[in-house]
């Protein structure tokens, strides 16, 4: 009932879900990060598009599964206030 | 080989078979078995619109002419849906509270309800979407043409043009039905078509089993597993990576700004969003979708390059790789493919922007075409839905129509990249609304304004070529010789790729022009309620006050209402909001909170702008009060809390106080009748008494009476005899169904014949009143025939003696709800005057001192008490033209029969 006045420590499960909330945030973050990361390797050897296209889709399936665990523990665990 | 006339069948095979689901679906939801409608994974699959035929076929092209860039356009997608909880959950959560119907709705509510906003994201979207449709049709059109030449070498020219005209018609025609029939079936007040969204579920998963099944064999059937295709990548002539880092960024932006600002994404995401627990599944699943559909498209590519012929044209490989190897079957479903998923495109978009041109175009005008009258007269829901109806229409010949013109000769990617940043233009405006409160409507305008002129300058008009509206000249050269302006190099930088060059020059201005323009105006009050409420959704929860109250008439709103949202749920929406004021009946107080209620369900239906528009014409506008004023301006919390605490406890304290004052003002009310009754049943008592006396004395006295003076007197006694029994008869009924005694006599009965009987009865009074019936009425129940005619009956004679039209009609017409039976009785007369409702039902209560009447104002009492021992409820039902009164059994009595 009061938003303004919340405790200064949270139980250790608020607190949890909060650094879910913010893990889940960060997530595209880190996706941007290593979707960009190729570009800087010029080209060569390294510059192959098979090579790459196997990074990319590695770090693609990566960050579903990361997603995934993420979201399933964020919606189990949703309380009543989630002002989050 | 597959024979041509084979692929046709199996497509209109197909096209029945989306016909069935979208109908089965669409009966389950209205029958109220949503159960698997409404699950996490019709949700996601809804959301693979956004892979269109660009996907399907123009991927694989893509790939064929430049490597994996191709990827960028679903790895924006994955970004955006991997951060749902910060960016998808807000924008859910403001669709659902603020009922916004699309995404014009949604940037027009934010900024005060402006109509200018509404108009111009309107424009935007039809323009950028209409080649788009066109694309679509040109891609079914061409895989048609893959089959009718029947040979591996593509060359659409060789195909007769008129035919694929034809082909192009015919897909117009059929989608324009579609969407028409499950588009439009009803103006639902949440914008759910889950005929429609079963239907695309159900291509969606076509799609992507075709696009597998393809990749499937040409990895293990055509090469010799992933370490040849492997090999064969390397060897190929897209094995070096081609992608420059700013068209990298650029298209990764582009593709992450279209998941949220395409309409018809906007459209699944947000408007037909059931529950918000369903983006938790979908921002794992759809990325995977996408995942899936893109692993096969680098493998095609090559193989395709490999094995057909120079000059074959890449954006069809999916279809002719298998052909090449023979494959007719595996051909044949990756064609229903690519047709599932440019229909599911087409459709989804068409409804999108029929709801936006309806909501932000035609009701405005119309509004003004009929101003005043609008809220009175006409069904506003029929003008909503034809208005939709004929913007489809008018959208899918708007694309055949470019699809004619553009002579369809363009690569897939080049026309969809035309039409993302065309729609990312929305982005400043959107994010800025629902994360800085600061953002107005002038800074909106001016974005969304010089945005969408620089697209227009830089990327549509170049694409067509060289054309009257963009010659040659003023490509080359820039417009009047000003070299500095050249659409493709403004500033004379000409080194940028076009595309990004148009996307960075049209988003900076945008964003620029958003930001200054926000800054440097001050915002309507309206439009700060607004901008508080999208911004910190989750703090307040609940929406705008934006209406002074009391001006309005309950009446009138529920007249309005009903116009828009139809008759039952109207009804259902005003009872429940008096209910909860603890009121009974149909007409809740007129409180700011409930026009805000019924503001924001009637913007369910027709858009936000519209319903302000609609209410403000009742009401005589919308003031927003100096509390709201602080509502906004008040950061601290710890006063918002204070405010929000007084704020609950007075509201509460009016509720009471307006209960007291009703209950005041009933008693009293009653007491003076009780009086006025005490002495009119005297005087009732009184006149056949004293008659009854002085002509019994008569008889007693004269020996000189005639036989004929003797009989008329003896019948006038009995007469009046009998006219005491009745009143006494009366009061009789009335105190034995009060005090609980008294049996039921209830068996099965059929409702028509109870109503039968009641006419039969009042029939027989040399009645002047017509009655009329609906045939709805063959219903069977468990009741108390005798002491339900009873109720009709005095109904029925009620409108008989007191409806005071010239042609008095009585109308019968039955309902069947869930849970009741409704029986409505509507007359044509003046109706029953507002303060006198709430006493009608009271014993003793007359409304008019006629003694013509000649009743003791008891009928009405004797119906409620009789209603209530069956279970059911009798009420006055307000905003029918007369009086009406609604009977409502209960159907658990109609089930036991």
């Amino acid at each position: 009932m009061s938003p303004a006045a919340g405790p200064v420590y949270l139980e250790r499960r608020s607190y949890r879900r909060r650094r879910l909330a913010d893990a889940a945030r960060l997530l595209p973050v880190l996706g941007t990060g290593l979707f960009a990361f190729p570009l800087l390797w010029g080209g060569g050897a390294a510059g192959s598009t098979a090579l790459r296209g196997l990074y990319l889709f590695a770090v693609w399936g990566a960050l579903i599964l990361a997603g995934g665990l993420i979201s399933r523990r964020l919606v189990r665990s949703e309380p009543s206030d989630d002002s989050g | 080989m597959l024979s041509f006339n084979l692929l046709v069948t199996f497509c209109l095979g197909y096209v029945a078979l989306l016909f069935v689901v979208a109908f089965v679906a669409e009966k389950r939801a209205q029958a109220g078995r949503l159960g698997w409608l409404r699950s996490p994974w019709i949700y996601t699959l809804s959301l693979s619109i956004y892979c269109t035929a660009w996907t399907f076929y123009g991927a694989v092209g893509y790939a064929a002419r430049s490597g994996l860039e191709f990827v960028t356009i679903y790895l924006g997608p994955t970004l955006v849906m991997l951060g749902w909880w910060a960016l998808l959950r807000k924008l859910v959560r403001i669709g659902r509270s603020q009922r916004i119907t699309s995404i014009a709705d949604l940037i027009s509510s934010r900024y005060g309800k402006s109509n200018l906003l509404g108009v111009l994201v309107t424009l935007l979207a039809v323009v950028g979407t209409t080649p788009y449709i066109a694309l679509q049709l040109q891609s079914v059109t061409l895989s048609f043409a893959v089959f009718a030449r029947d040979t591996h070498v593509i060359a659409p020219e060789a195909w007769a043009f008129s035919d694929l005209n034809a082909t192009a018609l015919w897909v117009a025609a059929g989608l324009a039905l579609f969407t028409v029939i499950f588009g439009t079936r009803n103006l639902d007040v949440n914008e759910r078509h889950h005929g429609v969204v079963t239907a695309i579920a159900l291509e969606a998963v076509v799609k992507l089993v075709a696009l597998l099944t393809v990749g499937i064999f040409v990895v293990w059937g055509a090469a010799a597993g992933p370490a040849d295709i492997f090999a064969r990548i390397e060897a190929s002539p897209i094995a070096q990576w081609q992608t420059g880092g700013g068209r990298w960024v650029t298209l990764t932006f582009l593709s992450a700004a279209a998941l949220i600002c395409l309409p018809r994404m906007f459209h699944v995401m947000v408007v037909e969003n059931a529950d918000e627990r369903h983006l938790a599944t979908a921002s794992w699943a759809f990325p995977l979708y996408l995942f899936l559909m893109s692993l096969f498209v680098v493998p095609i590519a090559v193989v395709g390059l490999d094995v057909l012929p120079e000059g074959a044209n890449p954006d069809l490989f999916v279809l002719t790789v298998p052909l090449a190897y023979d494959r007719g079957a595996l051909a044949m479903l990756s064609f229903l493919g690519g047709f599932s998923s440019a229909t599911s495109m087409v459709i989804v978009a068409a409804i999108a922007l029929s709801t936006m041109v309806s909501n932000h175009i035609v009701m405005p005008i119309w509004l003004n075409a009929v101003r005043g009258r609008a809220t009175f007269s006409g069904d506003v829901r029929k003008v909503v839905l034809r208005s939709r109806r004929l913007s489809i229409a008018g959208l899918l010949v708007l694309g055949y129509l470019y699809y004619r013109v553009s002579g369809g000769g363009e690569a897939l990617a080049a026309i969809g990249l035309i039409s993302f940043t065309g729609l990312a233009q929305v982005l400043p405006a959107l994010l800025g609304g629902i994360f800085w409160r600061g953002a107005t409507r002038m800074g909106a305008a001016a974005g969304l304004g010089l945005g969408f002129a620089i697209w227009i300058y830089t990327m549509l008009l170049p694409g067509f070529g060289e054309t009257v509206l963009m010659p040659a000249q003023v490509l080359a050269d820039g417009p009047w010789g000003a070299g500095w302006l050249r659409p493709q190099a403004l500033f004379g930088i000409g080194t940028m790729d076009p595309v990004v060059h148009a996307v960075f020059w049209s988003m900076s201005v945008n964003t620029v022009a958003f930001v200054l323009g926000s800054l440097l105006s001050f915002p309507s009050p309206l439009e700060r309620l607004q901008g508080a409420d999208f911004v910190n959704i989750y703090r307040y929860g609940a929406g705008t006050r934006g209406w002074a109250s009391h001006l309005a008439e309950a009446e009138d709103l529920l007249v309005m209402a009903q116009r828009i949202l139809g008759a039952a749920e109207a009804q259902a929406l005003f009872q429940d909001a008096a209910a909860r004021q603890g009121k009974q009946g149909y007409l809740p107080d007129v409180t700011p909170e409930f026009l805000d209620r019924l503001e924001r369900e009637l913007a369910g239906s027709v858009g936000a702008a519209t319903a302000h528009a609609m209410l403000g014409q009742i009401t005589g506008g919308a003031a927003v009060s100096v509390e709201e004023l602080m509502r906004v301006a008040d950061e601290t919390a710890q006063i918002m809390e204070y405010s929000s605490q007084l704020e609950a406890k007075s509201a509460e304290l009016g509720r009471t106080a307006r209960q007291l004052r009703d209950a005041n003002e009933k008693l009293t009310q009653l007491s003076v009748q009780k009086d006025a009754f005490l002495s009119q049943i005297s005087h009732e008592l009184r006149t056949p008494m004293t008659s009854i006396r002085s002509f019994s004395e008569i008889l007693r006295d004269g020996e000189r009476i005639g036989p004929d003076d003797r009989a008329r007197y003896s019948s006038i006694i009995h007469d009046e005899a009998q006219r005491l029994t009745r009143l006494l008869d009366d009061l009789l009924d009335l105190s034995v169904l009060e005090s609980g005694q008294g049996a039921l006599n209830e068996q099965p009965a059929s409702l028509h014949d109870i109503v039968d009987r009641a006419l039969a009865v009042t029939a027989g009074r040399g009645a002047r009143l017509r009655v009329e019936r609906d045939g709805n009425d063959r219903i069977a129940l468990q009741t108390d025939p005798d002491r339900l005619a009873q109720v009709f009956i005095n109904l029925i004679a009620n409108a008989e003696k007191y409806c005071d039209a010239a042609a008095p009609v009585l109308r019968i017409s039955v309902r069947e709800g869930p849970g009741a039976v409704s029986i409505d009785f509507a007359d044509n007369g003046s109706g029953i005057p507002k303060d006198s409702q709430a006493v009608i039902f009271e014993k003793f209560s007359r409304l008019s001192d006629t003694r013509a009447a000649g009743g003791a104002g008891l009928g009405l009492a004797i119906c409620r008490e009789i209603m209530t021992r069956l279970g059911g409820q009798i009420g006055y039902l307000p905003g029918q033209g007369g009086a009406a009164f609604r009977v409502t059994l209960p159907r658990r009595a109609a089930d036991a029969a």
